[in-house]
Formats: structure tokens, C-alpha cells, sequence
């Protein structure tokens, strides 16, 4: 290296302290953020519900001032017709939410948009239109977890396996999942169309869902063969 | 002096010594992942091809999980590759390193084998303690966590002891830091919550800022010492560039962290400074790829060592590419809102994954062979240099045709299963049933077969490479080899 005059910001010791304060400054900043976005998702915040919200509908609504869709809090409508308290509520979601990992879920489906491809993103499975009407969705989601082997799910031919998930941890998973369709994910996904949950009887909902299934080439996922 | 060509660990100091062996663990990994991509991808074009036996979900976590361990490997060799070299000394506390080397690697072996052969558990904490954590990329159970710690831990005692034994060089000092961020991140992954939203945001400690922040630095240090190596790059030269990498790399990638806050409940000012800051995210790559090629071009591509650089300009492009264009194309939340979950995340992972890691750590591979073989000659036209140059071809035509082949199954996503159907199951099928996206399938498939080719011939090239030479390898001009200290 000659001996040229260098310039103070192409030199190493202008970089080596720039490096430590720009280093510095972000992870001070990211640990503020975290102490505030922590509290904003601790479960039982605005965000996120409290594992309870189990025992009411949960809908999926355009909001116009955030423009986009977000989740409400409907009436009660208890899951498999019990009411459950805050313990209870928290109990069954964790056991749901161990049964996602222990299972490996995630490397076939997405939660919130992660994981892997080869099968639908769990977000909103809860409020998925496949299921029918909402009167039936409890238990032909309960049904297929625990044998999805020889449910019909698409024209693919790609089936989820039999996975060894007891009644139990079905009932479980689907307590999570309900629970997780009410978390705020700022309109992810977008667009999505909800399954029909007034009061009132859901004919339109029922006689349009096989022409949806048939133009989008694929069968409700909770349709047995038989 | 043993004879020129022949493998010799007398050629090697400590540290190498123990290098190779985790070289040689990391390339039988990378053969891993790639078989195990070979039978994911055959699934989605054959659903019922192993179902039952080796679901998808098994094959594609061994596919990402042999990913994270045989790079993982292969920077812990690395480390040790230059540990002497740089610090002057030899490696504090090897006995202990070397009997740490054989723990994680059975500790690995006991983890496949149980993913292979026991694949699920019921749903409790035991599972998660001794099957499988489930939780994409650092699936393996809590108790090989705490072994990969108490591994790590070693390692840092090594790199960081031997450092301050001898001398601290500016690369040894940004290892050394790296080293303890990489470390500590890891616990964030560790422990149990049913919050979802709560388990992604710590999940995302982990894979982020190791993926995009400390992995990123400890490349900038692999890449600095392997330019001195190969060209004779002055050290004040590759040092001040690792600090303007440092410098970027950490102030758009600590906050770019925001890019995976936008949908998983987390509040909305995430949308804002995950968007800005990994917009900046590719300005550092474009720094590495200047870096790398200037210096390559100034040395007139006279380098001692082919293949290695090679495989670095290979990195600083792919890294470019891979993480920073295919990064960038969907990071903003306005796109991310349909492109995420969908195939472009598979896209931008494959060609990320090769392009800014797998290349570095070949690279590294083929740096130790040389000295392995008694600092053999590896510069222009060395014996059977076609299978080098076959092997990096059919790699990159693998990779890039997989990427590309996977971008298009990722936009046919994002407009029909996303934009247009609203990310129902029947949209999701829609999708999946749509010729683009079967057709992006079968392409990714031709192109993985092709990658699988380039990867045999690499790992038969790595044997082989510099057996029947007899010349040593080319000397750097003196001032090279004084700068390169």
C-alpha cells in the first residue's frame, strides 16, 4: 500500500467505531420495541385475546378506518357447547398448541403465514368456508384430525397423514385454532372470506359451497369420501 | 515433509486439524439435505410417493434442519481453519474442542435418527423435550439445545482464548463479538409458550438475526481472510470493508428484523420499520460484491487457490442476489401481504441459503484440501480442473433454475390463491391445482436432479482435487504475502 493521504471516512478506525455505535444504537432501539410490542401481545391484550375468547364467535370483518379486515368478538358461542373459564380456556389452547408442535404442523402448513408450503395456511382455518356451516365444523374438524387418511382433500391427491392425534388433542387443536383466528394480524390474509355465522339459517352459504368447491378444483377439505 | 498431493494431517496446525473433521461432517450433511429436497419435491409431484412412511413434513424438516447444521458446521470449521493463523498461538483448550466435536456430532446423529424414526410425539412438553420442537428451523428437542449451547460455549472458549493468548487481529475481534451475539440468540428460541404470536416474536430472534444478522458477519470475517489468502489482499484493506459491513449489515439487519412483525399480531409500527430498514438491508451485499470483486480484479485474478475464489465471487453474487435482490423484492408490506407463505419465500430461501453460505463454506473446503495435501498447487489448470469447474457450473444452474422455477409457482400463489381466491383452502388448492404452479413443480424437480449432479461431482472433487499434483501451490508476490501477514 503506498503511503497516499486516505480520507478520514475511508479509513479503518472512522468504520471500526461507526460499526460499534450503529450496532449499539440498533439493538437499543429493537430492545425498547420489544419491552412495548411484548406487552402488546401478552395474551389477554387488544391484539392478542385472552385464550377465553374460545367461548364467543369470532368473525373476520372490513374495518373501514383501517381498511382492511379484522377480527371481532361476536356473542358467546361456547366451543363444543361448554363454557369455559380463563384456566380451563388457557389449559386446553396450550395443550392444542403443544399438539401443533409435537406433531410438526408447521412443516407442512403455515401459522400466521410461517412454516412450510405443501398444505394451507392455518390462520383462519376456524372461519374457513370448506367447513360447511358452522354447526358442523367442531366436529368434522375433530373427525379429520384424527384420520384424515381417507377424507377426501383435493383433486391433487395430496392427503394429510394419520397422525396419531387422540380425541382429546384434536378438541385441543381445535380450541387453538379457534383462539388464533382472533388474533389482530393486521388484514393477513387479505381478502379472506369467512364461513357464514349469522343467526340466521346459512342456506345461501350451504347451496353455494359446492359450485365454489367444483370452480376452484378442489373438494371442501372436510368432506368424507363415503 | 510429506510428499506434495498426498492427504496429511502433519500439513495441518491444531486448529485445522480439528477443522477437517467438521468440514467432512458438513459436506455428508449438505448430501442430506439435498436428498431429503430430492424427496420433498418428488411429493409434491407424486403425493403418495412415501406418505405414511416419510411424510412431507418429515422430509422437509430433515431438508432445512441438515441445511442449518452442516453450515453451522462448516463456520465452526472455518473458525478453526484460521484460529492459529490469526491469533499466532496455537488453539487454547483443543482437547476439549476436539471431544465437543464428538459429542455434537453424535448428538446430530441421535437427533435424525429420532426424527426418522419416531417423527412425532403426543401432544405434551415431553415431546418437545426429547422428539421434536416443531418449530420450523430449530426443530431439534430441548435437550440438544442445551447440548448445541454447551457446544457453542467451547467453541467460543477456543476462538475467544486463543484470541487473547495471541494477538487480536480486527478479524479475530468482529469473530469473537459475532461469536457471543450468535450464542446468545439462540436463547430466545428456547423455551415454551402457547401465545403464537409470542413464539413467532422470539422464534424470530433466533432464525433473523442469526440468518440475516450474525451469520452475515461471520461470512464478512470468512471472506476478509480468504481474500488475504487466495489474492494477498492487504489486511488493512479486508479489515476496513468488514467494518463498513459490520457497520450496514447490523444497521439494517438488527432493525429489518420488522419484516417478519408485519401479520403475526405484532403492532403496526412494524410495517413501517420492517419496511425501511430491510429495504436497506442489500446495500451492505452490494459493498461485499464491490469489495470482493475489486481486490479480485486488482490481483488480476492471480489467486493461489481457483476453486476458493471462485466459490467467494460466487458468494458475494449469490449473497447479492440471493438475500438482497430476492429479499428485497417482497419485503415491503404492501407486497408481503400476498407474497408471504406463498413459494417466493422458498424462492428467496434457496437461492439465499446457496448464494450467501453454502458458496463461503466451500470455499473454506477447498482452502483446507489445498494445505490438507501439503499446500499443493490449485491455481490455473490444475489436474482435472473440469470437475471444479463442472461441479460449480451444475450448482448454480441447480440453484438458479430451482429459484426461478419456485418465483413463478410464488406469483401464481400470491395472485390466485391470495389476491384473487383470499387464502381460503379452496384458493389454497385453486392454487396448487393451477398449471403454473404444477409446471413450476416439475421444473423445480429437473432442476434439483441437476443440482444433485453438481453436488456429487463436488464431493468427488473434494477427494480428489490436487491427488496428482506434484507442484506447490503458486507463491504470492512478496508484497502480497508480507501484506497478508
Amino acid at each position: 500500500m503506498t503511503a497516499a493521504k486516505l480520507y478520514w471516512w475511508a479509513s479503518e478506525s472512522f468504520w471500526k467505531k461507526m460499526a460499534i455505535w450503529i450496532t449499539a444504537a440498533s439493538a437499543v432501539v429493537l430492545i425498547f420495541l420489544t419491552f412495548d410490542t411484548v406487552a402488546k401481545i401478552t395474551a389477554g391484550s387488544k391484539r392478542v385475546p385472552a385464550y377465553s375468547v374460545i367461548n364467543h364467535r369470532i368473525d373476520y370483518v372490513f374495518d373501514e378506518k383501517r381498511n382492511h379486515q379484522v377480527p371481532v368478538i361476536g356473542p358467546e358461542e361456547p366451543l363444543f357447547g361448554r363454557k369455559l373459564s380463563e384456566e380451563e380456556a388457557a389449559a386446553l389452547v396450550s395443550k392444542g398448541k403443544l399438539t401443533v408442535q409435537a406433531k410438526n404442523c408447521m412443516n407442512c402448513h403455515t401459522l400466521l403465514g410461517n412454516g412450510a408450503y405443501y398444505a394451507p395456511d392455518l390462520t383462519k382455518a376456524w372461519l374457513d368456508p370448506a367447513w360447511g356451516s358452522k354447526e358442523v365444523r367442531e366436529q368434522l374438524m375433530v373427525d379429520f384430525l384424527i384420520d384424515p387418511s381417507d377424507k377426501l382433500h383435493n383433486v391433487l391427491g395430496r392427503r394429510m397423514p394419520k397422525l396419531g392425534i387422540t380425541e382429546e388433542e384434536a378438541h385441543a387443536v381445535v380450541a387453538f385454532l379457534k383462539w388464533m383466528s382472533a388474533i389482530d394480524t393486521n388484514g393477513f390474509p387479505a381478502n379472506f372470506k369467512p364461513i357464514e355465522q349469522s343467526d340466521t339459517p346459512a342456506a345461501a352459504n350451504v347451496s353455494s359451497a359446492p359450485a365454489a368447491s367444483q370452480a376452484a378444483g378442489a373438494a371442501p377439505e372436510s368432506t368424507p369420501v363415503q | 515433509m510429506a510428499t506434495l498431493g498426498v492427504l496429511d494431517s502433519a500439513n495441518l496446525n491444531g486448529g485445522q486439524k480439528l477443522a477437517v473433521k467438521y468440514f467432512t461432517v458438513a459436506i455428508a450433511l449438505f448430501g442430506a439435505q439435498v436428498l431429503f429436497g430430492l424427496l420433498a419435491g418428488l411429493q409434491y409431484l407424486y403425493p403418495d410417493f412415501l406418505y405414511g412412511v416419510l411424510d412431507f413434513s418429515v422430509n422437509r424438516m430433515l431438508h432445512i434442519n441438515a441445511m442449518v447444521v452442516w453450515l453451522l458446521f462448516g463456520f465452526i470449521g472455518a473458525a478453526y481453519w484460521l484460529l492459529e493463523d490469526e491469533a499466532g498461538v496455537p488453539v487454547v483448550g483443543l482437547a476439549l474442542g476436539n471431544l465437543i466435536f464428538w459429542v455434537l456430532t453424535l448428538a446430530v446423529t441421535v437427533v435424525v435418527l429420532v426424527y426418522l424414526l419416531v417423527q412425532v410425539g403426543p401432544g405434551e412438553i415431553k415431546s418437545i423435550w426429547l422428539i421434536n420442537e416443531g418449530r420450523e428451523y430449530i426443530e431439534a428437542p430441548r435437550w440438544a439445545d442445551i447440548g448445541i449451547v454447551v457446544a457453542v460455549l467451547v467453541f467460543f472458549y477456543n476462538v475467544a482464548a486463543t484470541f487473547m493468548k495471541g494477538r487480536f487481529t480486527g478479524i479475530g475481534g468482529v469473530l469473537v463479538l459475532d461469536l457471543v451475539a450468535l450464542a446468545g440468540l439462540y436463547l430466545a428460541g428456547m423455551w415454551y409458550t402457547p401465545n403464537v404470536s409470542m413464539d413467532q416474536y422470539w422464534w424470530w430472534w433466533v432464525i433473523h438475526l442469526w440468518v440475516e444478522a450474525t451469520w452475515e458477519v461471520l461470512v464478512g470475517c470468512l471472506l476478509a481472510y480468504g481474500l488475504m489468502k487466495t489474492l494477498g489482499v492487504s489486511r488493512r484493506i479486508v479489515e476496513t470493508w468488514l467494518y463498513i459491513e459490520v457497520a450496514l449489515l447490523f444497521g439494517s439487519g438488527i432493525l429489518g428484523l420488522g419484516h417478519h412483525y408485519f401479520w403475526i399480531g405484532t403492532p403496526e409500527y412494524w410495517l413501517a420499520i420492517g419496511g425501511f430498514f430491510s429495504a436497506l438491508e442489500p446495500i451492505p451485499l452490494v459493498a461485499m460484491v464491490v469489495h470482493a470483486v475489486f481486490d479480485a480484479g486488482h490481483h488480476k485474478l492471480k489467486s493461489t487457490n481457483n476453486p476458493a475464489l471462485a466459490w467467494m465471487i460466487a458468494q458475494a453474487f449469490g449473497n447479492f442476489f440471493g438475500a438482497g435482490v430476492w429479499g428485497f423484492m417482497h419485503t415491503l408490506p404492501q407486497i408481503n401481504l400476498y407474497t408471504h407463505g406463498t413459494q417466493w419465500t422458498a424462492s428467496h430461501g434457496h437461492l439465499a441459503f446457496f448464494g450467501a453460505y453454502a458458496t463461503i463454506v466451500i470455499a473454506f473446503v477447498y482452502l483446507a484440501v489445498q494445505k490438507w495435501r501439503g499446500n499443493v498447487w490449485m491455481s490455473g489448470e490444475v489436474v482435472g480442473s473440469w470437475r471444479w469447474k463442472w461441479a460449480i457450473f451444475l450448482l448454480h444452474v441447480g440453484i438458479i433454475g430451482m429459484t426461478m422455477a419456485l418465483l413463478i409457482a410464488g406469483y401464481e400463489q400470491s395472485q390466485i390463491e391470495r389476491a384473487i381466491e383470499g387464502s381460503t383452502w379452496m384458493g389454497y388448492f385453486a392454487a396448487q391445482a393451477h398449471p403454473w404452479f404444477q409446471q413450476g413443480m416439475v421444473w423445480r424437480m429437473i432442476t434439483g436432479w441437476i443440482f444433485a449432479a453438481g453436488f456429487l461431482l463436488l464431493a468427488w472433487d473434494l477427494l480428489t482435487i490436487g491427488s496428482r499434483e506434484s507442484r506447490p501451490a503458486r507463491r504470492l508476490e512478496p508484497q502480497e504475502a508480507m501484506a497478508a501477514g
